[in-house]
């Protein structure tokens, strides 16, 4: 490109909102370096020491002062952490109608799936103007998620799923980087971001579909390892129905509740003794080793496209 | 003893001779000349490692070392610079030699453990080093999990031990410096009577004593769970690798105020001296640096805005953030205000205390932005981090200790180094500095990573400007090496007190007798009451 850039471009609604807040940090920053700079010399320069032996007047100091310069920069902390916090607030916060798409960091490559199924290495492509939730983990060491031209970044832990959202607002093609150290290869676990005219999104997504949603082959998944021999659609037996599980309060044994989200599901198949749903017996098999990560969110999103139980009323206690 | 032979006063350093009377010495002078020499030494490893470094980053597509090299060398930079240079720098060679005659004592309260604590420092550079040459370690300094429990193939044991061990050096420290405070104050050596390099070290030693065992036992877990296979942090064994994070910080932020506060003591002495003023607000500014300690042990998670930590883990942790700049911020007000109608001189010393003024407010500031939630989210793990703590690390804490070497060099060797040379170093030091790390900023909110080995090619130009600070900064960094080596012989002899200071420390000969005072001195004065040095005074202001 040649030509020296000094400043990111911005291509989601998070990028204007963050660089606000950078443009009042910096008029702030640079007023207290201005006064505190031309102070020091000013008086270098007016107080210069003239002969050897001069004694200055000694000053101990002043309350009014000392107050005075410790109160405005503490009002002026409480804006930036209130801004600041709203922010982060918001990047916490997706809209219910964002665009899923799961991803899981292992070295050294970002791995993506699709609700429809397409999957992508090191690329992601999403349509303008639409809020994308991510849903991540990784396989191995911790990464994280980094895309400058949207001012945001999550961490993909192993063992857990953290999420984070966007909404691009600019189509064209931005970096996507690894910022968290993870060994050797660290500093090329990246690759793009495509943000596509809805139209172009598409033609991609069409084109990009190979063998079955991830719902469907949760399906498959599901089949395989023989979920269905233990959870039953109306819940017979001795296991739990998953029919209408997602986004339910799930009351456990020993009295607390939780909420049935990805995370949840996730832990309920690779570590199903964690927590045990109350009226059934600790069971249920753990299923690491036997299913990978990108298993277990073909899974999840089968479970997610489970109706209610057949025959259970609408809106019954346990529904959120 | 035969008076007449001695040709010579007699001083701790012509007091006994040999190697022996050094490596066995229990005085605390010779003891702070030890780590002076032992951590120059780290001081030039870490600096060749980033010099390496530096040169790799010229060019966007790596090339000098594969990436396996090149991320032992950041790992390895780090872990000496931090945990064997700056960490024991200040305290341990300004603390041990200055601390007991400030207060007008005869050592510190142990003198064998102050040894002790110094081979444990050796000892635990030696591992170390042992790790270095063996291969190297590439988990970073902040030696995340579960990479460096399951996935890195390098020395992290052997490095892991070395910090260990080097941390008991430090609690020891920290220990010594309480007690001696508490209990061996001179007659008439209040509290509030006490330099505020004093009142900093204080502070530095609690941090000392009750953050680094949290180091220590994190280190247990971590050697545990890489060698015995026992699930804490690795979620493959059931364990959680954010908890390492917890634990980590919960020490290393606390730490990043164990390099900061000996050196805003050192700029407390130094601000005083050369403007002959006491310092504005003398017990606000003393205050301030114990409400460093004990805030600095509630901010840790401001280092995991992005890791999963609950929403309002984040905001608490950001929110108390806040709290930890605002002492940080009086101090630089106070600073700035003793010097009004002040008596400046422009000795070096108080050219690099100029200087860590501004690049600490820059850093300071900059600790505002990352404190920021929605900044942070968007610059932590970028070049913009690593600027922040360099502009308080190399621009405040060494800016710190380069002032407080070239003030106390006259008291430690009995010589002036060359004035002219100094200052230009100083200089050169300050626009170095600022040409390396500035550009980071920018590089940083542009979306550079840090601990990249190759990068795009649109970072390149600020890269390459970043380097060529790089080489100013280190000329900077060799004069000085060579100036005072060369004093030790050809300068200019030292009188008690050139500066004109108020300290104990100059209330005796340069360089001092064995035991510091030929009589306990009794103390009538406050720290900083000029009236008693200045012979013939003029008054002004
Ligand atoms: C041996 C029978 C058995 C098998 C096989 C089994 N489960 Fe379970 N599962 C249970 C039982 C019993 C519970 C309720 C107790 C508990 O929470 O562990 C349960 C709980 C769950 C829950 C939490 C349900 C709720 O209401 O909160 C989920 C989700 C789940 N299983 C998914 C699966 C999936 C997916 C599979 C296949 C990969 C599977 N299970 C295989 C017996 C089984
Ligand atoms: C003025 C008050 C300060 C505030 C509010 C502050 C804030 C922060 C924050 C929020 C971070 C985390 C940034 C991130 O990783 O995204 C950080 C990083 C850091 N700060 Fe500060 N800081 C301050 C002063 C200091 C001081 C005095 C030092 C050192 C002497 C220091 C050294 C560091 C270091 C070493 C890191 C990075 C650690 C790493 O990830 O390797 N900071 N600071
Ligand atoms: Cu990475
Ligand atoms: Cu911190």
């Amino acid at each position: 490109m040649g030509l020296l850039r000094l400043f990111p471009v911005q291509a989601s609604t998070f990028a204007p909102d963050v660089d606000h807040l950078l443009y009042f940090l910096l008029a702030v920053a640079v007023f207290f370096s201005l006064a505190i700079f031309c102070s020091i010399f000013y008086f270098a320069i007016r107080y210069r020491r003239r002969s050897e032996n001069e004694l200055p007047r000694a000053i101990h100091g002043g309350m009014a002062l000392e107050i005075l310069w410790s109160v405005i920069p503490f009002g002026l902390t409480m804006v930036m952490f209130t801004w600041g916090a709203s922010i982060y607030f918001n990047e916490s916060r997706p809209p219910d109608n964002a665009l899923d798409v799961y991803v899981v960091g292992k070295q050294w490559m970002w791995k993506l799936e699709h609700l429809g199924g397409q999957r992508e290495i090191n690329e992601l492509h999403i349509p303008v103007g639409r809020a994308v939730r991510l849903t991540m983990t990784s396989e191995d060491a911790i990464h994280s998620f980094f895309v400058p031209a949207f001012r945001t970044k999550q961490d993909a832990v192993p063992g857990r799923y953290t999420t984070t959202w966007f909404k691009p607002t600019k189509a064209g093609k931005y970096h996507l980087f690894c910022a968290e150290y993870c060994g050797t290869n660290h500093s090329r676990m990246g690759g793009w971001v495509y943000v596509m005219a809805p139209r172009d999104y598409e033609a991609w997504l069409s084109g990009g579909a190979s063998g079955g949603s991830l719902a469907e082959n949760g399906q498959k998944l599901f089949d395989e390892l023989a979920c269905g021999n233990c959870h039953k659609p109306d819940g017979s037996g001795r296991c739990p129905s998953l029919s209408g599980l997602f986004g339910k309060t799930v009351q456990l044994a020993g009295g607390a509740t939780v909420k049935a989200d990805e995370g949840y599901i996730r832990e309920s198949i690779l570590q199903p003794q964690a927590k045990i749903v109350a009226g059934y017996g600790p069971i249920m098999p753990t299923f690491q080793g036997l299913v990978t990560e990108e298993g277990v969110m073909q899974l999840i999103e089968y479970i997610k496209s489970l109706g209610p139980p057949p025959g259970a009323p609408a809106g019954g206690i346990a529904a959120r | 003893m035969i008076t007449a032979a001695v040709p010579e006063r007699e001083d701790y350093l012509n007091v006994s001779h040999g190697l022996k009377s050094w490596l066995l010495t229990k005085d605390h002078k010779r003891i702070g000349l030890l780590y002076l020499a032992t951590i120059t030494l780290f001081f030039f490893l870490g600096g060749v490692f980033a010099t390496v470094i530096r040169i790799e980053l010229l060019t966007p597509g790596g090339g000098l070392v594969s990436s396996e090299t090149y991320n032992k060398l950041f790992t390895m930079h780090g872990v000496t610079m931090i945990f064997f240079f700056l960490l024991p720098s200040i305290p341990a060679v300004f603390g041990n030699f200055f601390l007991p005659m400030m207060i007008g004592a005869r050592d510190l309260a142990f003198p064998r453990i102050n040894l002790l604590s110094w081979y444990l420092l050796v000892v635990g550079g030696l591992f170390a080093l042992f790790a270095m040459l063996a291969g190297g370690v590439d988990t970073g300094w902040t030696f995340y999990t579960p990479y460096s429990t399951t996935y890195s193939n390098t020395w992290v044991i052997a490095t892991a031990l070395g910090i260990f061990v080097a941390g008991f050096s430090s609690i020891l420290t920290g220990l010594n410096f309480i007690v001696t405070i508490h209990r061996m104050r001179a007659p008439g050596m209040t509290w509030f009577r006490m330099p505020l390099f004093v009142w900093a070290h204080y502070a530095t030693a609690l941090i000392q004593v009750l953050g680094t065992p949290v180091l220590a036992v994190t280190i247990v877990l971590v050697f545990c769970e890489r060698v015995f296979h026992i699930g804490i942090f690795d979620p493959a064994l059931g364990g959680d690798p954010v908890l390492f994070q917890h634990l980590f910080w919960f020490y290393s932020h606390p730490a990043v105020y164990i390099m900061i506060l000996p050196a805003m003591g050192v700029v407390s002495e130094l601000v005083s001296t050369f403007s002959r003023k006491a310092i504005f607000g003398y017990r606000i500014v003393a205050f301030s640096s114990v409400a460093i300690a004990v805030l600095g042990f509630l901010v840790w998670g401001h280092h995991m805005f992005v890791s999963g930590q609950s929403l309002f883990a984040g905001m608490a942790f950001s929110f108390l953030s806040y709290f930890v700049a605002i002492p940080s911020a009086i101090k630089v007000f106070n600073w700035t205000a003793t010097l009004y109608k002040g008596s400046i001189s422009y000795a070096t010393p108080m050219l690099y205390a100029f200087g860590f003024i501004g690049l600490f407010t820059m850093g300071g500031l900059t600790g505002l932005f990352v404190a920021a939630l929605g900044i942070d989210v968007h610059v932590t793990d970028t070049y913009f981090v690593v600027a922040h703590f360099h502009y308080i690390m190399v621009g405040g804490a060494i800016m710190g200790y380069m002032g407080g070497l070239h003030y106390w060099w006259p008291k430690m060797t009995g010589r002036m180094y060359p004035e002219g040379w100094a200052k230009l170093s100083a200089l050169v030091i300050f626009l170095g500095f600022n040409l390396t790390f500035f550009p980071q900023f920018i590089l940083g909110y542009l979306g550079m990573p840090r601990r990249y080995h190759t990068y795009p090619a649109e970072f390149q130009i600020l890269h390459v400007l970043s380097t060529a600070g790089a080489s100013v900064l280190a000329v900077g960094y060799a004069i000085p090496m060579i100036y005072f080596a060369w004093s030790l012989r050809y300068g200019k002899v030292a009188g008690a007190n050139p500066w004109g200071a108020t300290g104990l420390e100059w209330k005796t000969a340069s360089p001092p007798p064995l035991h510091n005072f030929d009589k306990i001195p009794v103390v009538t004065h406050d720290a900083y009451d000029y009236s008693t040095v200045v012979g013939e005074a003029v008054e002004v202001g």
